[in-house]
């Protein structure tokens, strides 16, 4: 047997023995991960047990070094490890935008202090981020961002505002664009800071969307006062100062990437399934087919798309572990699944007519269709909007000239 | 299975690249439009085609084949696709080799699959008989006669019809037009006094034939699979040629996409590259997705095949209603986005956008396939 036949049985004994069958239920929806973070309270007995085995084993973040709280595994452990832990549709022991975002671009620009600081705190699950990049001038043209962080010699003094800060309001620490010279080309003049949720001078309000709820807020910094270090080695800027725009990319390529490959097609307003839903709703003619051939026409086509993206999924899955990265053609996946979402829940409101539109007494309720459906008009927006996806896969896929 | 090409399968890839580039490139085929001859291929060129084991790409070793399987059938007909090339090859090494070698009697395979791998007989397959296709809709009558059947009818749009040796004919000897059941396959030679072949020349500059059968007697030896069960047979032969058909198209549109964005990056206009307007990348990075989804689809429907033959049909549905709509959208893109040029006869594009239409029609369109997989899901 193959060193890593040898992990697959190991993997799938562990979980076996070590994953709760509460745990087993493949949800992926956001309100059933355990996100963590010093106001984390855990919805269940088996979701903390499970993350506790997870965590002594380092497999909260499996492919992180041993050293900053993973297990070290290599790309193709790691890859067995998750494909053994869907295989039993076991849901991830923590999930978060610290794993996902940060820890990949740490690894890639971090001292050796500030990994073991900050990358600890995520695969124990006791820091929860969130990410400072919109700001209300800088949506699409991120890079124009005008938070002004000062160079106050023992500290740096940030003023400014973000926006469409994810969870703001129940997060411990954020990760930052700043504009550290006002005088350089816009790229060049943005710097990556760490800073702490707590600080004087951070404020947060939730923002209310079309859909009633939303994760997001607006973020203000006033006269925040932010030390140069956390301690020896371990600066609050990641990377260069000035530099920071690099370190930016490489996260929102592995943004792109997740939000790419995420969930939210797999949910239950996807596309998937959309036929048989619709026969309980519409119900069929007298020869078999659904009561509506343009909705019939309509259905089929968002199968068949959506068919071919998933199978997408799978072939650049397969490419990358074979060696050819996926790059900027995470911008495709990413610009497929929004769109294929969105179609999917408008294709529900109407398949289910007015009964989908009525919203009962106290509003838009959390969860139902409807919200679903005005949420979802984000996910093309969002992480990069479908035009800025366009851009970069003219200009990095393609390779077609700029203006 | 990992839905990537294997290394054998690249290597055939790279092969297969290298040796139509150089003997069928597009300036090949337009040599055969314009010199207009009888078969509307080139024999030197099949030959040599025969000669790599192409012929008998999806036949198996023991028949003398190469057995690559469909996967290698997709990956010959992507680059035939690229370059256009006008060939046997569809008619013969897939239609043909796929109705003998998995449905033919010891006997049908022992006399046919040798001489297919070797390029020496053609083959076509005849089943549609009005301009839309419709493989239950059969009024071609098999009737029974003393110890076989007399045939007699009509079929249309029966690519390499005209050159054929032999003819698989789907006939109904039960039930009425438009049953599934009572459909029967014949396997017969082309050249009788009692078949008429008449060419009929296509857009795309192929050739197809209609073929009308008067009182052609055969015995039970003819038949092709099972008396009045013949639909599943075809649905097979179908299948295989929709994910083949399909591989072709996909070499089509990435072919005459890669095309276009060159121009993109050379034409200007208004001082500028043309490529830099957003107007037109932001159509060329929806059309690049819709090209990987297609290739997704396409490599799917190929393994699918191979891995399990008899429940591949709903894939190879998926994979020809996808590509069908993908390789339409790049031709008549890569015609736009040429502007004047792409709509001259000189320029290549046009040619592609002709093929792809014609391989859309056959074996079924984009709409077919989609109402197929509706009424297969139960909606």
């Amino acid at each position: 047997m193959s060193d890593l036949e040898e992990f697959r049985t190991e993997v799938r004994a562990w979980l076996q023995e070590n994953c709760p069958e509460e745990m087993r239920d493949g949800d992926i929806t956001a309100e059933s991960q355990c996100w963590g973070g010093r106001q984390w309270e855990f919805q269940s007995e088996a979701q903390k047990i499970w993350f506790e085995r997870a965590l002594a084993k380092g497999y909260t973040v499996p492919s992180w070094p041993k050293e900053y709280g993973g297990a070290g595994l290599s790309t193709e452990e790691a890859k067995i490890l998750d494909e053994e832990r869907q295989a039993i549709n076991a849901r991830k022991p923590l999930n978060n935008f610290g794993i996902s975002m940060l820890g990949p671009a740490l690894l890639a620009y971090g001292t050796h202090q500030q990994k073991a600081q900050h990358l600890t705190g995520i695969a124990r699950g006791e820091i929860r981020w969130c990410q400072g990049y919109s700001e209300p001038g800088a949506g699409s043209d991120l890079a124009s961002l005008k938070t002004k962080c000062e160079d106050m010699g023992d500290h740096w003094l940030i003023n400014g505002q973000k926006i469409w800060t994810s969870n703001a309001d129940i997060s411990d620490w954020i990760f930052c664009l700043v504009r550290t010279d006002f005088d350089a080309p816009k790229h060049h003049g943005i710097t990556f800071i760490l800073v702490d949720m707590a600080s004087e001078g951070i404020s947060v309000k939730p923002i209310v969307l079309i859909s009633g709820h939303s994760p997001f807020c607006e973020t203000f910094l006033d006269n925040v006062q932010v030390p140069k270090f956390y301690g020896e080695d371990n600066p609050s800027v990641v990377g260069e100062v000035n530099r920071g725009w690099d370190v930016a990319k490489n996260l929102l390529v592995h943004e792109r990437g997740m939000l790419g490959t995420m969930s939210p097609l797999r949910g239950t307003t996807g596309p998937e399934n959309l036929g048989k839903y619709a026969v309980e709703h519409v119900g069929l003619d007298a020869a078999g087919r659904l009561d509506d051939p343009a909705l019939r026409q309509r259905i089929a086509q968002a199968e068949l798309d959506n068919w071919a993206y998933n199978l997408t999924v799978e072939r650049m899955t397969d490419e990358a572990n074979a060696g050819n990265g996926l790059g900027a053609k995470s911008s495709m996946l990413k610009y497929a699944a929004s769109e294929l979402t969105k179609r999917g829940t408008e294709l529900r409101m109407d398949i289910e007519g007015t009964t989908a539109a009525t919203i009962g007494p106290n509003g838009i309720e959390y969860g139902s269709l409807a919200n679903n459906w005005l949420y979802n008009r984000a996910y093309s927006i969002l992480g990069g909007t479908t035009e800025v996806q366009f851009n970069i896969i003219s200009k990095r896929v393609l390779g077609l000239p700029s203006q | 299975m990992p839905l990537i090409l294997n290394e054998e399968q690249e290597m055939l890839q790279d092969a297969a690249n290298g040796f139509l580039a150089e003997k069928a490139p597009v300036a090949a085929f337009r040599k055969v439009r314009d010199n207009k001859p009888a078969d509307g291929f080139c024999r030197e060129l099949w030959a040599e085609m025969a000669e790599m084991g192409w012929a008998g790409i999806i036949v198996d070793e023991s028949h003398g084949g190469s057995g690559f399987g469909y996967v290698g059938a997709g990956v010959l007909a992507e680059q035939m696709g690229r370059n256009l090339t006008a060939s046997p090859f569809f008619s013969t090494s897939v239609l043909g080799a796929t109705a003998i070698q998995h449905y033919g009697t010891q006997k049908q395979k022992d006399e046919n699959l040798a001489a297919i791998s070797r390029g020496e007989r053609l083959f076509a397959l005849a089943v549609d008989e009005g301009p839309r296709h419709n493989p239950s809709r059969i009024t071609f009558s098999a009737k029974p006669a003393g110890n076989g059947f007399v045939l007699s009818g009509s079929k249309t749009f029966v690519a390499d019809g005209h050159v054929a040796d032999k003819l698989i004919i789907a006939a109904r000897t039960s039930g009425v037009e438009g049953d599934a059941n009572g459909i029967t396959l014949f396997l017969v030679d082309a050249d009788v006094p009692q078949i008429e072949r008449e060419p009929t020349p296509m857009v795309d500059s192929r050739n197809a034939a209609n073929i009308n059968v008067d009182g052609l007697e055969v015995t039970g030896e003819a038949i092709l699979g099972e008396l009045d069960g013949g639909y599943a047979a075809l649905e097979g032969i179908l299948s295989a040629g929709r994910a083949v058909l399909s591989a072709e198209m996909s070499g089509s549109a990435q072919q005459v996409f890669g095309v276009t964005t060159d121009y993109l990056k050379e034409r200007e206009q208004f001082g500028q590259k043309i490529g830099s307007f957003q107007g037109l990348q932001h159509r060329a990075a929806h059309l690049a997705t819709e090209i990987e989804m297609m290739k997704s689809a396409v490599l799917k429907s190929l393994k699918d095949l191979d891995e399990d033959f008899d429940h591949a049909g709903i894939t190879c549905s998926l994979a020809k209603a996808k590509t069908g709509q993908v390789a339409q959208l790049a031709t008549k893109e890569a015609i736009q986005m040429h502007g004047g040029i792409g709509v001259t006869d000189e320029y290549d594009v046009g040619l592609y956008f002709k093929r792809v239409h014609v391989a859309q029609q056959m074996f079924g369109d984009a709409g077919f396939h989609s109402d197929r997989w509706a009424k297969n899901s139960g909606f």
